[in-house]
């Protein structure tokens, strides 16, 4: 068992780098090769989330990743933007609600999107919503 | 890499060349091409994905985005792809029922439907 922990500001251009650093931790843990798109995908997915909604806020803490690695890969992920608290499926759609981009931005789709991608790429996702923000548990194997 | 694009004139349709990364950072260099592409008249768009590496949700939202802008003026956006992660993720958000997505360039300028 070993962690990795990752804290970014909020800026687009960091998540490439935590999913460079996702893929590279999976590959070490022993994620199947074919399975590491997925985990570059959902990580990003993840990651842009909790920024996209800091970036709303003009909220400058960082993001956390969290990665353990042990029996695969899992990864937490950490935003500082509080909202509501709810669990499970609320909390998906709370977060979905709350992570629309810009208001003169037509291109609705991303928020919503960005959590079906993830819901369908990790069966075992976890999100909680909490007044400490967002939390995301994504795992490799699926747990 | 980050995303490299450019674009050439194919008869009406425009294509663009989209390469590298598009994502949550770089998607708003491909809107911008697309926002500039429909202002200037070009309503008829092929997009060439088979040199994205990646591709999420962020690009997803512009690539429908532009969809919308060329329909107000009666186009079209084609896309143009082989590679199966990249295809995996329209298929994921259901989004393969809304862009006709082609083998080759020359099969999405040809096309009339």
């Amino acid at each position: 068992m070993a962690e990795v922990e990752l804290r970014i500001d909020p800026l687009t251009s960091h998540v490439r780098t935590a999913r460079q650093v996702a893929v590279a931790l999976a590959r070490r843990a022993g994620v199947a090769p074919d399975v590491l798109d997925e985990v570059r995908l959902a990580v990003g997915e993840a990651c842009g989330l909790a920024v996209a909604l800091q970036r709303r806020d003009d909220d400058p803490e960082p993001v956390v990743l969290r990665f353990e690695d042990g029996d695969g890969l899992a990864v937490q992920v950490r935003g500082s933007t509080g909202l509501a608290v709810a669990q499970g499926e609320a909390a998906i759609q709370l977060l979905s609600d709350a992570a629309v981009t810009d208001e003169d931005d037509d291109e609705a789709l991303p928020a919503g999107a960005a959590l079906a991608v993830l819901s369908e790429l990790v069966p075992g996702l976890q999100v909680a919503t909490g007044p400490a923000g967002p939390r995301l548990e994504l795992r490799w194997p699926p747990g | 890499m980050d995303l490299s694009l450019s674009t050439r004139p194919e008869g009406e349709r425009t294509v663009v060349d989209v390469a590298g990364e598009i994502d949550v950072y770089t998607a708003p260099q491909l809107r911008e091409q697309l926002v500039e592409l429909v202002d200037s008249g070009r309503y008829d768009l092929v997009i060439d994905m088979e040199r994205v590496e990646f591709l999420d949700s962020t690009g997803l939202g512009v690539l429908v985005g532009g969809l919308k802008r060329v329909r107000a003026h009666e186009g079209s956006l084609r896309l143009v792809c082989t590679q199966e992660r990249i295809l995996k993720i329209f298929r994921i958000t259901g989004l393969t029922k809304v862009f006709p997505i082609h083998d080759s360039v020359a099969d999405a300028v040809a096309s009339t439907d």
